[in-house]
């Protein structure tokens, strides 16, 4: 396959395909596995020209979710670095006994002697016409769990080094890709910063910190460009890890600005953005003056975009939120 | 043969004396928690064991203290371990249930039914991809040939060719609810359906199972993909520690207890040969239970660790 060159602009699903390719040659112990990923390219093409390439490390599996993630597990186990495609997150909830009893309690239970140096990777949220069980975001249910690292990037940078570090790392990464952005566009350096768990600060400003990550990244650039454009510099920070999440970052912003917004597709009650709100609140107390979440309202999610739109987050959503920790209407 | 039948004999005793002493800690509470024994069963992971190359990776359930013990996991660093202890094993992490020993190729119980099939698949994978000549092999119960993760496993590793030995260890009940109530068709019977070998065995006898399995491996090796062996043994005890086993027909237990696995290997011995070899056996386990109950309590600052790799 012809390789992007620094100065092209490639899609978020290329920049997948790329660090899976370079994850394969880089390592013989790498496989990669999943529905419809060998033969037919992937079915959203995060794999495509990879069997061709790499024969066999590169296959296709029944639809059985737990086998796959267990036969991720095992293989790990037994020093292979298997990366496991799960078509839609929504898939990965018929498999959750391999995620959270098996794959996590690996490393804890055996004190390091046994490990599961996996990752899982799947897209998530919604696009116009997608089904309630094509559609929903559920970073939150797996940072819930020890043992699990969890990933949701937003751009083709991070879709690259993210997938790089998850693939490095001795630890199960689960990385939750948004589908809506496949398409987007944008330059991949492939030296870039894959350190896990460290967050990209994308707009610097004093008066709102606010914190997004995954599909919400691109709404949340739009209401705070236009909000600076009114006068109000807020400073936009993009999580890209929410286990571990980067703290550091967005406790030294928010001392900074006193001010919170966290922004996901998920369902806001008891989504992540609760974790971060009150962990910022437990370490700041008074120096916090205001804060709101913003997410998908408590409900399944209708195919009709008529509906959909009612209930997802949106750019002006998002800048009512802001303007309502300022105190402005 | 006789020195088979010796070792045969001496490694289901061994199991045993220790479940039944471990039965006892539980209710005077030397064990906290409860356990899950395999007091009947002790032919199957005994024979098996036999047949496996030490290095043959296993994953056992929750009732897989035979197993850890056949693979060769010292019994005080195990007693230790199901005590609470910091053991070799698990430091006390593990537990009854859910304990696990790497430099003796046991890959760990699983208190989740069925939850090890996948596992299993997966090693099974990494071991044909590295050509290390090693097949894994898991058991189960009856019970998890009504989970979705047997099906999986079995479906996948027959499509992909992967090989790995699939033990159903076929006692009777389905935690507490008699099999048969429970399940349509029989172990072996469903094989068929992944296109996959079967073999039938007499589960009481330790000799039988290590022929049932070393065919199997063979099997698994010829054919490139999973094998089941359906061992038929009776659970001569409660599903777990604290079952009071209302459940039972009167007097199904002293008619399974006729066909107990320990009896019959004593019998195929010399009465003299057999009589030593109980009393070493005894003093064997008694001698590890008091060294065992030396070993120190995990420490209190260790609770964090490990959860990730840094």
């Amino acid at each position: 396959m012809s390789t992007p060159t620094d100065a092209e602009a490639i899609t978020y699903i290329r920049a997948i395909n790329l660090a899976l390719d370079d994850a394969l040659a880089a390592d013989d112990s790498v496989i990669v596995f999943g529905e419809d990923v060998g033969i037919p390219n992937g079915p959203f093409g995060a794999s495509k020209g990879l069997r061709a390439a790499y024969g066999d490390r590169v296959f296709d599996t029944p639809i059985s979710e737990s086998a796959m993630i267990g036969a991720a597990l095992g293989s790990s186990m037994a020093g292979l670095r298997p990366v496991v495609e799960v078509m839609y997150a929504d898939f990965l909830l018929v498999a959750m006994d391999q995620i959270v009893n098996q794959v996590a309690n690996t490393r804890y239970v055996s004190r390091g002697r046994l490990t599961a140096p996996m990752v899982i990777r799947t897209q998530q949220g919604s696009t116009p016409g997608s089904c309630a069980q094509h559609s929903q975001s559920l970073e939150a249910l797996f940072a819930h769990i020890p043992g699990l690292r969890v990933a949701v990037p937003s751009t083709p940078q991070d879709a690259y080094s993210v997938l790089r570090g998850a693939i490095s790392s001795d630890d199960p990464v689960m990385v939750f890709e948004s589908r809506r952005l496949y398409p987007s566009k944008g330059h991949v350096r492939r030296d870039a910063d894959a350190r896990i768990g460290v967050a990209d600060v994308v707009r610097q400003g004093s008066a709102v910190t606010v914190v997004t990550w995954g599909t919400s990244r691109p709404l949340c650039e739009e209401a705070v460009d236009s909000l600076a454009l009114q006068g109000y510099e807020c400073e936009l920070i993009d999580l890209r890890w929410i286990s571990p999440w980067d703290t550091e970052t967005v406790l030294a912003s928010a001392a900074r600005t006193g001010r919170l917004v966290v922004v996901h597709e998920a369902v806001r009650n008891a989504g992540f953005g609760a974790e971060v709100v009150s962990t910022v609140a437990e370490s700041l107390g008074g120096q916090l003056q205001a804060c709101r979440r913003v997410g998908t309202l408590a409900s399944p999610i209708p195919s009709s975009p008529v509906l959909s739109a009612q209930l997802l987050p949106s750019v002006d959503t998002i800048t009512r939120a802001i303007l309502d920790t300022i105190g402005e209407k | 043969m006789m020195a088979a039948e010796v070792d045969d004999y001496r490694d289901m005793l061994r199991i045993r004396l220790i479940e039944e002493e471990l039965l006892k800690c539980v209710q005077d509470g030397r064990v906290i928690g409860s356990a899950h024994l395999c007091i009947g069963q002790e032919a199957i992971p005994v024979g098996a064991c036999r047949a496996l190359k030490s290095d043959d990776p296993v994953v056992a359930t929750y009732r897989g203290h035979g197993w850890a013990l056949a693979k060769g996991v010292p019994p005080v660093q195990f007693i230790g371990e199901v005590m609470g202890r910091d053991s070799t094993l698990n430091g006390g992490r593990g537990g009854s249930a859910y304990l696990s020993s790497p430099d003796h190729a046991f890959m760990g119980e699983n208190s989740i039914v069925g939850g090890g099939l996948p596992m299993t698949l997966g090693l099974a994978m990494a071991h044909q991809r590295r050509a290390t000549g090693l097949i894994p092999a898991v058991s189960i119960g009856d019970g998890a040939m009504n989970q979705g993760n047997v099906h999986e496993s079995l479906n996948m590793g027959s499509v992909l060719g992967i090989p790995f030995i699939v033990i159903v260890e076929n006692n009777g009940y389905a935690e507490m609810t008699p099999s048969t109530d429970l399940t349509a068709t029989p172990a072996a019977v469903r094989a068929a359906a992944y296109a996959i070998e079967a073999i039938e065995v007499d589960g009481n006898s330790a000799s039988a199972v290590a022929e049932a399995t070393r065919r199997a491996r063979e099997l698994a090796i010829s054919t490139q993909r999973p094998v089941m062996v359906e061992a038929h043994t009776r659970r001569l005890g409660g599903h777990y520690s604290g079952d009071a086993q209302a459940y039972r027909p009167k007097g199904e237990l002293e008619e399974w207890g006729r066909l107990d696995p320990l009896t019959r290997a004593r019998s195929l011995l010399d009465p003299t040969v057999a009589e030593a070899t109980y009393q070493q056996v005894v003093a064997e386990v008694a001698d590890a239970f008091a060294r065992a109950a030396q070993l120190p309590a995990p420490l209190e600052e260790e609770a964090m660790k490990h959860v990730y790799a840094n």
